[in-house]
């Protein structure tokens, strides 16, 4: 799918801003007029290139929000026809999983899981997961801490250290 | 015995501070200011370049380098200059590192200025020159240039400022304060009159990385120009490194080699890790300067096309990363709005005559911070001038 320059700018703006800056506010910093911002907006939605306006939360401030967070490393046996296509919808739409990617090296799909607690997950992994016919093994690693997450940097000083006023 | 003798020079006397420092004072002890006053990057520099540095303090490079630089970093910039810009120069004789482009810029009129030399400073200008200039033993000849203008020099002002004592004239494009950067065209009118009346012509271009709106020039680039160019550039805007203290200066080997002299004398060497982390800042930095260059691209969108919303009229700033907007409709001076600005609303902007007469009317902003303080001004600026109005 090819974009037009503009249609790019719009989404470099709205990847590097907060998603809730006013559709006005992207108009002056494409050099577009408000009303062929919307158009470009929609357009995106349409395409489903501009999939979701996304906000990034630290639930590990949040007392008992904290959750936790594993990535499992899944081997399976593709299946002709559909390949691995057919697994890795049969996992996605567990609502446990955030993510499920599939890799080339050592094991097949990653899948990434929230739960409430190591207990959820690790129920999740033994009842759900491993239990289907083309998951030959799985691997689970539990997050530690986040420390950076979708290029955001938690955790971390971000004060001004510039001088107030400089020639 | 109270002596009634002064022991500073005469000229040091006479020097004016900068007024930006009466600014700094009266906003460093607030709480809550946004800043728009700010002549730096709010990006921090890139990891890449702050580790090389690290790594060149672990593996020891804590000595002297060169005194023009370490080789391999002027071998470096001779590169970037001809790859970015057309311009070459000699790593060997032509090109001189040094702690910042202001030592640059000190150096340069040193090695080319004899008491009484006058040099042409174009109005509204860096805070620099004019005293850099009188410290060097020259008389700065300042030239306004107007908003209406888009505060471009005209080549007929230029003329009208010659005089036989005349030895060179400052340029700075894209410019501090006003933004403006001038095009090839303009470039090449001005360097019509150098040839003329046989001028050198210092081009500031600490800002080149920052050019929005079409090709960016660099004067040595025009025909038959180098030899009257000393170019003066730095990491500090593009790179984002103000803190490294380290630019560099191109010029034509027997000015070069004058500079030099003095360098070695009063500075040894630009600091060694900061000529390590600019080595590397060449070497894989391009991509960060692109990234930023694009964000304050956008911010610049955003901010100056607000402040003409808001009747602060502002010309399109074609590089830098301020704004210049007049500030004439409100019937204050630009020290008096940028004081009320910051008491009554803790916005802290600079006024535009600290940047010399021509520059009254106006103030500097600078539109690199977030965006989100950005609209955070523009809100509290909105604010300021219904409050004035209705007063």
């Amino acid at each position: 799918m090819k974009l037009t320059e503009k249609q790019i700018e719009v989404l470099e703006i709205l990847e590097n801003n907060s998603a809730r800056i006013p559709v006005e506010d992207i108009a002056k910093m494409a050099e577009l007029s408000k009303a062929e911002t919307e158009s470009i907006l929609d357009k995106l939605e349409e395409m489903k290139v501009l999939v979701r306006y996304n906000s990034v939360i630290d639930w590990s401030k949040v007392d008992g929000h904290e959750g936790v967070t594993a990535m499992i490393d899944v081997k399976v046996a593709p299946k002709r026809g559909v390949g691995f296509d057919e697994v890795a919808q049969r996992i996605y739409r567990f609502k446990e999983v955030m993510s499920v990617y599939l890799m080339s090296g050592a094991y097949d799909l990653s899948v990434i899981i929230e739960g409430r607690s190591m207990n959820e997950v690790a129920r999740f992994v033994s009842e759900k997961l491993s239990t289907l016919d083309s998951v030959l093994s799985t691997t689970t690693h539990f997050i530690l801490k986040k420390y950076k997450h979708d290029g955001t940097i938690f955790e971390q000083n971000e004060d001004d250290k510039r001088i107030v006023v400089s020639p | 015995m109270k002596g009634t003798k002064s022991y500073l020079s005469k000229t040091v006397e006479e020097l004016k501070p900068s007024g930006i420092r009466r600014f700094f004072d009266l906003a460093a002890g607030m709480e809550g200011v946004i800043s728009l006053g700010v002549g730096e990057p709010d990006f921090i520099t890139p990891w890449s370049v702050r580790e090389a540095a690290i790594l060149s303090l672990e593996q020891g490079y804590t000595s002297y380098t060169a005194n023009a630089g370490l080789m391999e970093l002027r071998e470096e910039i001779a590169g970037y200059m001809q790859k970015s810009f057309g311009v070459s120069y000699s790593p060997q004789s032509e090109i001189t590192v040094t702690v910042g482009a202001s030592q640059a810029l000190d150096i340069s009129l040193r090695a080319i200025l004899d008491p009484g030399d006058e040099v042409i400073v174009v109005e509204p200008s860096f805070v620099s020159y004019v005293p850099l200039v009188t410290l060097a033993g020259g008389v700065p000849v300042q030239v306004q240039t107007l908003k209406e203008n888009g505060f471009k020099i005209l080549p007929e002002q230029l003329e009208n400022a010659i005089t036989r004592r005349t030895k060179a004239i400052i340029l700075c494009s894209p410019n501090n304060p006003t933004g403006t950067m001038l095009t090839g065209d303009e470039l090449n009118a001005i360097a019509q009159k150098a040839e003329k009346y046989d001028l050198l012509v210092l081009s500031d271009e600490i800002y080149a990385e920052l050019a929005y709106d079409g090709e960016y020039t660099s004067f040595a680039s025009i025909r038959e120009m180098k030899k009257r160019t000393i170019l003066i550039s730095g990491f500090s805007k593009g790179f984002a490194m103000t803190g490294w203290r380290l630019g560099f200066v191109c010029a034509p080997e027997e000015i070069s080699q004058a500079m030099l002299k003095i360098h070695q004398y009063a500075m040894m060497c630009a600091p060694t890790m900061a000529q390590f982390a600019a080595l590397e800042a060449l070497k894989t930095g391009k991509s960060d300067v692109e990234g930023m260059k694009k964000s304050y691209k956008r911010r610049r969108n955003y901010f100056v096309q607000s402040l003409n919303e808001l009747g602060l009229t502002c010309h399109m700033p074609g590089g830098a990363f301020y704004a210049f907007p007049s500030i004439k409709s409100t019937g204050l001076s630009s020290e008096e709005f940028a004081e009320k600005l910051l008491l009554e609303e803790k916005v802290a902007v600079v006024p535009g005559n600290i940047f010399g007469e021509s520059g009254e009317g106006h103030v500097r902003c600078s539109y690199a911070t977030s965006m989100e303080l950005l609209q955070e001004a523009i809100k509290r600026i909105n604010h300021f001038l219904k409050q004035n109005q209705k007063a």
